[in-house]
């Protein structure tokens, strides 16, 4: 059984005990960050997902992988509410951050998005200046103070590993730049007002591969100071940068599991007709 | 290949499309320059100073007489059209030349142009000695130079009289700048300030003070200050005057008269027969320079047209300070917060369908709502020692402005949306996802994102604006406006007086002149001014549009 797996894996081009980087990781051990407990989502009529429970455990890379139109973004737009923003969306059961309900009437948006922070699959920086990009945030809260602001940029695309490439042009318009560091700016605007959890939804599909592997880098990095929350199509991207897997499918949660368990020794079938390509 | 089947290729390969649209765009630039160019040759050739013409003239059965003039049109008639005008040609010719003469001279002749037919002209000259006089009253004056008085005295005449009248003719310019100044700041201060107090005296009456209490001694002692400045003023206007009429002219017309002008009455004069080139582009750019910067004269038939374009300048400026906060107010409404159903499509067709509102339906809605009822309420309520006299409560600068506003509102209420829609719902989720609530997300990112398709909206406001003369007849616009809406009299800007428009005054000047030949050249020149101002005003927003799209570049997908 061992051999076959590894067999389909290298066929795959997935050779995970190679690639998986940092040390293994026990569940048992972890604190939990983000919880779901019998979740349901509908679309309308449509219900986009089903009963979905599971549990996010603090600064570790978790990644949603699953075919196209599962629920992995949706269910990852729920953790900071961005589906307030489309009228037929209702919900059922539990979405938990810190054990505190996320959809609870008394929730602020505003502070509850400060906490979570989401960077979406196409680099999407504001027509301003690189400063004033990172800056945003920041003015939001008031903050206007020119220093405090100077060493929180610097900070924050130092900590998106961009700060060496725009030291020299930060009041130039972050239009200007390739789509590798766009994507890296609006990482360092979300981490520059200090969230506890970063949602990435797809972060490195509209890029190249060079690019893509400076994320990934970077995800590596962040993991120490924020939870991270992952989607992507890509299977091999999840087994580099993810401490734990959650597998969807049709709006069901199928499988979740410590990255490693999870690529060399899938518990359920579909899970694995899927990581060895058999669909999706 | 047989001939149908290569036609049908042809069309087949989109070329007869092609030649259909190409032929269309053609004729629509043809007639757009066309167009241009006509009011542009016509309007600006009246500026240039032609050579004034010497001839003897002499219709059968009648003396012979000597014509001074400049030639302004020539044209062809037929014989059965002269005939009945009661002018018989020789046997066998059927057309005639004839050939527009201004003549000038109007108090002297009656009528300054005239039509003479060229085979009873004879003795054409241009001599050098010829001048032409612009005058303050009754046009030009054509003649010959006789000699220069002073208090009537004879002062020079002959070689020297021409440089002794152009230097006096300096000096009296000088003074009658300065009467006009004073005319216009201190007298007119006065004058409010009277008016003010007045009104303050009236104010006391409303309010039931008895007469002859300390306030109305106060108001009295007031008005006797004025009364005295104004003593003072018009001594020494007196002298002004005084030495204004000192210098007279003796001239010769055409026919052999000697007659008197005084210097007081002439803005200019020129002899371009002996002018060169550049004298001639010099005294043509004096001319266009009088034109732009000038008041209107006689009837708005001489003079310049500074007033109506300082009236459809401010007016637009106005219009457009107060139709884009509107606009975008109500698109921002409309697009972001409203819930869109039955009811917001409803307002949208109604807001679409009023930019097809004649534009004279809104000069009526203005007439009767904003002069009569919201001015007449004001006027009710802050100006009521001025009653019965109006002050809001006539038509005026303001209410023109608001009803173009409201004639253009949907326009940049369609633009605003559209611009909205527009902004990817990246950059939105962006700013939300940073912790920014709807209105910080609006007000921080979209709008700004949104500037450029608002001033879209706002040029093609300002377009429509500045081109409208129909509803402004109602609500606003004179012929001619005895003061500018803006002055050195608090509060600077007055909303409530009247003013002049390019369009308007295009119409007057066409339409509404006793002096047909005179105005003509003048319309066309009008005409050319208002579509320059137009372009200068779309330019400028285009610009400034052009800038915002630069700065508010939005990501491309």
């Amino acid at each position: 059984m061992e051999a076959v797996n590894e067999q389909k894996n290298v066929a795959r081009g997935i050779d995970i005990e190679s690639m998986h980087r940092g040390p293994k990781v026990n569940f048992a051990d972890e604190t939990i960050c983000l919880e779901t407990k019998d979740f349901n989502l509908f679309y309308g009529d449509k219900q986009a997902l089903h009963n979905i429970t599971m549990q996010i455990p603090k600064n570790r890379v978790t990644a949603f992988i699953g075919p196209s139109g599962c629920g992995k973004s949706t269910l990852l737009r729920c953790f900071n509410r961005m589906n307030d923003l489309i009228d037929t969306v209702k919900m059922q059961g539990d979405l938990l951050l810190d054990s505190g309900e996320i959809n609870a009437p008394s929730v602020n948006v505003a502070d509850l998005r400060r906490r979570v922070g989401m960077v979406f699959q196409k680099p999407n920086p504001f027509p301003k200046s690189i400063y004033e990009n990172v800056a945003y945030g920041l003015r939001l809260q008031g903050v206007n103070d020119r220093s405090t602001l100077d060493k929180v940029v610097e900070s924050s695309l130092k900590g998106a590993a961009l700060w060496d490439e725009v030291k020299d042009r930060l009041h130039e318009s972050a239009m200007g730049m390739s789509g590798g560091q766009q994507q890296r700016l609006v990482i360092a605007r979300a981490i520059a007002i200090e969230p506890e959890v970063l949602l990435l939804d797809e972060p490195a599909s509209a890029l190249d591969p060079l690019s893509t592997l400076k994320i990934e880098e970077l995800i590596y990095e962040l993991k120490e100071k924020y939870t991270i929350v992952i989607v992507t199509h890509n299977m091999q991207q999840a087994a580099r940068v993810s401490d734990y897997t959650a597998f969807m499918y049709m709006g069901e949660l199928i499988e979740f599991g410590a990255t490693d368990e999870l690529f060399t020794n899938p518990a359920k079938k579909q899970t694995e007709d899927y990581i060895t390509g058999r669909y999706g | 290949m047989s001939q149908s089947s290569s036609i049908k290729t042809w069309f087949q390969s989109g070329s007869p499309w092609v030649w259909l649209n190409a032929g269309a765009v053609s004729i629509s630039l043809v007639m757009v320059i066309g167009l241009l160019l006509l009011i542009a040759v016509r309007g600006l050739s009246h500026f240039w100073p032609a050579d004034i013409a010497e001839m003897s003239y002499q219709e059968p059965g009648q003396q012979a007489e000597i014509l001074i003039g400049e030639k302004v049109d020539h044209e062809q008639v037929s014989a059965a059209r002269l005939a009945r005008s009661g002018i018989e040609l020789p046997e066998g010719q059927d057309f005639a030349q004839r050939t527009l003469m201004k003549v000038g001279n109007r108090d002297y002749y009656g009528l300054d142009f005239r039509w003479i037919y060229d085979p009873w002209i004879q003795n054409v000259t241009y001599p050098d000695g010829i001048m032409a006089i612009e005058r303050r009253e009754w046009g030009h004056f054509y003649g010959y130079l006789v000699s220069v008085k002073e208090q009537g005295n004879i002062v020079a005449q002959g070689e020297g009289a021409w440089d002794a009248f152009q230097s006096r003719l300096d000096r009296s310019n000088a003074f009658y700048r300065q009467i006009k100044d004073l005319e216009k700041n201190e007298i007119g201060k006065i004058n409010h300030g009277l008016e003010e107090l007045r009104l303050d005296e009236r104010r006391l009456e409303l309010d039931n003070v008895a007469k002859g209490s300390l306030p109305y001694q106060e108001i009295e002692e007031e008005r006797q200050q004025y009364n005295d400045r104004y003593a003072k003023l018009r001594e020494e206007l007196d002298g002004l005057y005084q030495a204004l009429n000192r210098d007279q002219i003796m001239v010769r017309m055409a026919d052999g008269r000697e007659v008197e002008i005084p210097m007081a009455k002439i803005v200019q004069a020129y002899k371009p027969n002996g002018m060169g080139v550049t004298e001639k582009m010099g005294q043509y750019f004096f001319h266009v320079w009088e034109f732009v910067s000038g008041e209107p004269r006689e009837a708005n038939t001489e003079g310049g047209i500074f007033p109506a374009i300082f009236g459809t300048v401010l007016m637009v400026l106005i219009m457009s300070v107060m139709v884009t906060p509107f606009g975008v107010i109500a698109a921002v409404y409309l697009k972001e917060y409203a819930k869109q159903g039955p009811v917001v499509r409803l307002i949208r067709i109604a807001v679409n369908n009023l930019a097809g509102v004649p534009s004279i339906v809104y000069g009526v809605f203005g007439l009767g709502f904003f002069v009569y009822f919201v001015g007449g309420s004001i006027d009710e309520v802050f100006f009521q020692a001025k009653l019965p006299a109006p002050t809001f409560g006539s038509p005026g600068l303001l209410w023109a402005s608001l009803t173009l506003a409201i004639l253009t509102v949907p326009v940049v209420i369609v633009a605003t949306e559209e611009g909205l829609s527009r902004i990817p719902r990246a950059i939105r989720e962006g700013s939300l996802a940073l912790g920014a609530t709807k209105a910080e997300t609006l007000w921080r990112t979209v709008l700004p994102m949104a500037a450029p398709a608002m001033m879209t909206g706002l040029i093609l406001a300002v377009a429509r604006a500045a081109g409208e003369v129909a509803p402004l007849m109602m609500v606003g616009v004179v012929k001619l406006a005895p003061a500018l809406a803006v002055d050195n009299i608090a509060p600077y800007l007055h909303l409530d007086r009247q003013f002049m428009h390019l369009g308007f005054h295009i119409y007057d000047v066409g339409f509404q002149s006793p002096n047909v030949e005179a105005a003509r050249p003048l319309v066309y020149a009008t005409a050319f001014l208002l579509v320059l101002i137009i372009i200068v005003l779309n330019l400028a927003a285009i610009g400034i549009r052009n800038r915002l799209r630069e700065t508010y570049k939005a990501t491309e997908s």
